[in-house]
């Protein structure tokens, strides 16, 4: 884009916030660009997180989190059934392990009052009969009817993907270096030196917020990068634990979670350490940690069925909230940092109020041709198997299955590659369409996904790379000359 | 002196040679005979692919020298592979090089392909 | 909904024996499901030799090995249906199966032969700390992408894991110009034969490294570097022996697991040692008339021993398909007793033409000196003196001249004898 273009807004950052953000814009008529660092949108924290999507009875009243948890929460089952988004609302039990959990939960069940959000006590043997390999040491529990689970990554792409088809531009492998104001314009600048300019700038940037903010102003807040690891299990039973598994909250924060996933899998963490921006690592001490804490929700884990470990690094900051406000220095400047958790939860909401923001300060009209939907996606698992079945007459490579643990076809492949926001990368696929999540994490797959990737972006496999640029999986043919 | 795990069978015997060329440790006769192979001229069967051209369907095809050749004598082997390119159908069996490094052993594809 | 007399799931190694040998046997309506473009397996990609000693009498490379029994395997005009994935089995044996042809299909099988091989570990099994980074492979991915399709995934390789497949990748990746810097191996010493150890590591001066493994991977998006460390007897890193390497490519060489999932989802008996299903001396599982061999079953070292199994399975399922009600006169568990890591079968079922059984098991550490036993509670049924045992080779025990209607319950062990 050329930098006479001036944009009615930026939004600087293609996580599930910024990507959030930019679908909501799109139901205005308006230019609107998303600038994101990586090869694909939703890289960093929002594909390394619970997956869960609060109900919204945990954060204090009155505050930022509480107000976007829970209105996020009730806007998500409509959202992801318009993006087509795997979700699921499974429902949370927060167990009480002693008398001082169970005072902790009387006060959870206030917050929930105050929250405007349904929590509901339920004694040891209920608690077991709806959740029976929960731990027996239990003395009670808080349930909560209305918490979920989402794909978070179908969750990002989505929204980007619908923001695009609604007309938003997305930039990727861009990272901005410097934000200037020139008159009222914005002027941000690249690491190539490109300039892109904007009647108002949204900086969505996670992490990387305070560091982003410096570029324009003194920030008023402190982010404190807050890794949390987790183990991921594989589907060897879907009725093994059928809620999200809370431990009683600490001052550290929620603490070692078992939850069902939606892609069938179960999930163990988080952690929280505190470390750098970018420290996405795991340590065989964190691992024993989980492990151990885990022991409190349910008995007999089976690690055996370990696919694998991960990590991500969350927005927590000096507030202990949400920073969601225009600077007070630079108008037009919206600050959308430390989205910490529930920021998933949150994304929904967030998105709506800050587009609004933007809509209010510019006077946008409304984008008639706004469609909330999303071409839906083509899988076994989810579809009826006549409907399936006359899909592959029509399209027979989606008979053609690739991935064996997760059930991906060809077609369903080719699919997520052509779209607005498709996948261009191994992990891309991965995110969209599970190939390559499974237990062989990509052993089979791998080299049918780089071949399809190949055909259908017209490129050589060698030039496809597993995620950001340069990291090609092929370095070189076998026999070529050095 | 000289050392040599025995590879013919799973005994794994620790086979020795001194500077007088007298052999001690081997469990058996074949392995008396594998060890003065090894000592004076090893021999190994080098196994590789070979570059296919003009099919967008197979890119390599998986070839073997058809008996053992000197030891010493592997990469020049592997570089004459390196500069095969055959063209389909091909021949199980098939020479792919003739008198690899005059060793007077030829390389042979192991899969015919259509 | 179609009927076939037997689906085989898999058409490796132990897939086209089963189905030569069942064909064999009488049975003509015999189906292939293979997922891969090909028939062979794994084989396909083994291009190196020492395999068909047993079978043939000859050393051929993995492609040789299964041109062999492809080649029997058109000559009967058997049919397989290629690009074609079984999505499920029942109890009742009704395969769903798909591919771009037929779309979803079902069938029902008179019997079925579980064929479908194993799986290598991950990285992320294994849980090995540090970052995530592309540049991480199992030895058998990097073997597919070099030997299938002529790719090379790294430059500066390192290895864990002295298993066969690791000390042959170092061979085939030195051969094509790599610098493998070394083997990591965890235990104190290295599973893979001692061919392997020579004509793989110490013709091309790649140190081995044992009682050492790999604590932490390095690099963001690309691999940097490993830490390696050595390990005490309890396997644990011991603190102040790390050691930094640089490399852009780790291969993985750290174990194999049967892919039982069709089985487990159709409720068949696991044998929790093996990871793959609980068989008879028949290798028929826990659902009448399904059966299941090769490393699918337990991970075999000698492809030889696949194709037997494969036979056996073969012979087994035509027998079960002319005479499905046979006549059981009782039911003898068999179980794994001292330095076993497992044996199979899990149980005889006894008939009253039943011969001869063998058992295969591993042992869990090198026994130089051994004595088999088969003891039936504390009775010695059999005793056989074997040396040179180890956990990388198969072994297997024959029982035979004996009335296996007298037992109650049977366990195989090995003890050392010093």
């Amino acid at each position: 884009m050329s930098n006479e273009v001036i944009y009615d807004s930026i939004v600087i950052g293609g996580g599930v916030i910024g990507c959030s953000i930019a679908r909501y814009l799109s139901r205005f008529k308006g230019s609107f660009l998303v600038i994101e660092r990586h090869n694909d949108v939703g890289d960093e924290t929002s594909s390394a997180n619970s997956a869960i999507v609060h109900s919204g009875y945990d954060p204090k009243p009155g505050t930022l989190k509480a107000r976007f948890n829970v209105e996020g929460n009730r806007m998500m089952e409509n959202l992801a059934s318009e993006l087509d988004v795997p979700y699921k609302k499974i429902g949370s039990i927060t167990i009480a392990l002693n008398d001082d959990d169970l005072a902790t939960l009387k006060s959870l069940k206030e917050r929930a009052i105050i929250n405007g959000v349904d929590a509901e006590f339920l004694t040891k043997e209920e608690t077991i009969t709806i959740e029976p390999n929960i731990n027996k040491n239990i003395v009670g529990s808080l349930y909560c009817k209305d918490a979920g689970i989402i794909s978070p990554f179908s969750l990002t792409v989505s929204l980007m993907e619908n923001a695009m088809d609604n007309g938003v531009y997305l930039k990727l492998n861009t990272e901005i270096v410097e934000i200037k104001k020139e008159g009222d314009v914005y002027r941000v600048k690249d690491q190539n030196g490109n300039f892109y300019s904007a009647k108002t700038l949204i900086n969505a940037t996670g992490v990387n917020s305070e560091v982003v903010t410096k570029y324009l102003e003194e920030p008023s807040f402190h982010i404190t990068p807050t890794k949390g690891e987790y183990i991921l299990l594989d589907h060897f039973n879907t009725q093994w634990v059928k809620h999200t598994l809370f431990m009683c909250p600490s001052k550290v924060g929620k603490g070692v979670l078992v939850s069902p996933t939606t892609s069938y899998n179960y999930i163990v963490g988080p952690s929280a350490t505190l470390t750098e921006i970018g420290d996405t690592s795991c340590d065989a001490d964190t691992y024993a940690f989980l492990r151990e804490k885990a022991k409190n929700l349910v008995d007999n884990i089976p690690y055996f069925e370990t696919i694998k470990g991960f990590a991500g690094v969350r927005a927590n900051n000096d507030r202990e909230d949400f920073i969601i406000e225009e600077s007070n220095k630079n108008p037009g400047f919206f600050l959308v940092c430390g989205i910490m958790s529930p920021g998933l939860a949150s994304s929904p909401a967030i998105g709506k109020y800050v587009s609004e923001l933007v809509k209010t300060k510019l006077n946008l009209k409304e984008n008639k041709k706004f469609n909330p939907r999303i071409r839906p996606h083509k899988n076994l698992l989810e579809m009826n198997l006549n409907s399936y079945n006359a899909l592959i007459k029509q399209e027979p490579d989606f008979g053609h299955f690739v991935c064996r643990c997760e059930k991906v076809s060809e077609g369903e492949i080719e699919d997520v590659i052509n779209r607005n926001c498709g996948a261009h990368t191994i992990r891309g696929v991965r995110k969209r369409t599970r190939a390559g999540f499974g237990k062989c994490q990509g052993t089979f797959c791998q080299l049918e996904v780089l071949k399809i990737l190949s055909k259908e972006l017209h490129i050589d496999m060698k030039e496809i790379n597993y995620g950001d640029l340069g990291t090609n999986i092929l370095i070189s043919d076998s026999k070529e000359e050095k | 002196m000289k050392e040599f795990t025995c590879i013919i069978c799973p005994n794994g015997c620790h086979v020795t040679i001194d500077d007088n060329g007298n052999i001690t440790g081997n469990g058996c006769p074949r392995g008396l005979a594998y060890v003065k192979q090894e000592s004076t001229h090893p021999l190994r069967t080098v196994t590789s692919t070979c570059k296919v051209v003009g099919s967008n369907k197979c890119r390599v095809v998986p070839c073997k020298t058809e008996t053992a050749i000197p030891k010493e004598r592997i990469f020049d082997c592997m570089k004459e592979i390196k500069k095969v390119e055959v063209k389909l159908p091909i021949k199980l069996h098939q020479i792919l090089i003739e008198d690899v490094c005059e060793t007077g052993v030829n390389v042979i594809a192991t899969k015919g392909i259509e | 909904m179609e009927n076939i007399e037997l689906a085989i799931i898999g058409g490796g190694s132990a897939g086209l024996a089963a189905a030569i040998s069942a064909y064999d046997n009488g049975v003509k309506n015999i189906v292939i499901f293979e997922r891969e473009d090909r028939l062979g397996g794994i084989l396909n990609q083994c291009i190196h030799n020492g395999f068909g000693l047993h079978t043939f009498k000859e050393e051929l490379t993995g492609p040789e090995y299964a041109a062999r029994f492809i080649d029997e395997f058109n000559k009967r005009g058997i049919e397989a249906k290629l690009n074609t994935l079984v999505l499920s089995l029942s109890k009742e044996k009704i395969l769903t199966y798909s591919n771009s042809k037929e779309g979803v299909t079902q069938v029902k099988a008179q019997s079925v032969i579980f064929a479908a091989g194993c799986n290598e570990r991950t990285r992320g099994q294994i849980l090995i700390p540090g970052n995530r980074p592309k540049g991480v492979f199992t030895a058998g991915l990097a073997q597919k992408y070099l030997n299938i399709e002529g790719y090379l995934v790294g430059k500066n390789i390192y290895i864990l894991g002295s298993g066969d497949i690791g000390l042959i990748m170092a061979r085939r990746m030195t051969l094509e110009g790599c610098k493998v810097i070394g083997v990591s191996e965890l235990m104190p010493y290295s599973n893979g034969l001692n061919r392997n150890i020579v004509q793989c590591l110490q013709d091309y001066n790649i140190p081995l490294k044992l009682h050492n493994t790999v604590t932490r991977i390095f690099g963001k998006d690309k691999l940097e570097a490993i830490e390696i460390c050595d390990v005490d007897d309890k396997l644990r890193p011991i603190k102040g022996h790390e050691e930094i390497i640089k490399c852009d490519c780790l291969l993985l060489s750290v174990g194999l697991y049967p892919f039982n999932v069709l089985l487990n989802q159709a409720g068949v008996e696991v044998n929790m040692k093996t990871k793959g299903s609980a068989v008879d001396q028949n290798l028929e599982t826990s659902i009448d008339g399904v059966f299941s061999c090769g490393n699918v079953l337990h991970v075999h070292d000698l492809v030889d021993f696949v194709s037997e199994e494969g036979t056996l399975a073969g012979k087994n399922a035509s027998v079960y398909i002319k005479n499905p009600d046979r006549k059981i006169s009782c039911i003898v568990n068999v179980n794994s007793g001292n330095n076993l890591g497992y044996v199979l079968p899990n149980r005889i079922r006894v008939t009253d033409d039943l011969k001869e059984v063998t058992f295969s098991f591993r042992v869990r550490k090198p026994i130089k000196k051994g004595t088999i036993y088969i003891k039936d509670g504390d009775a010695i049924i059999k005793k056989q003196f074997k040396s040179f045992l180890i956990p990388s080779e198969m072994e297997h025990v024959v029982l035979k001249d004996v009335d296996f209607k007298t037992f109650t319950e049977l366990t195989v062990s090995v003890e050392e004898t010093i």
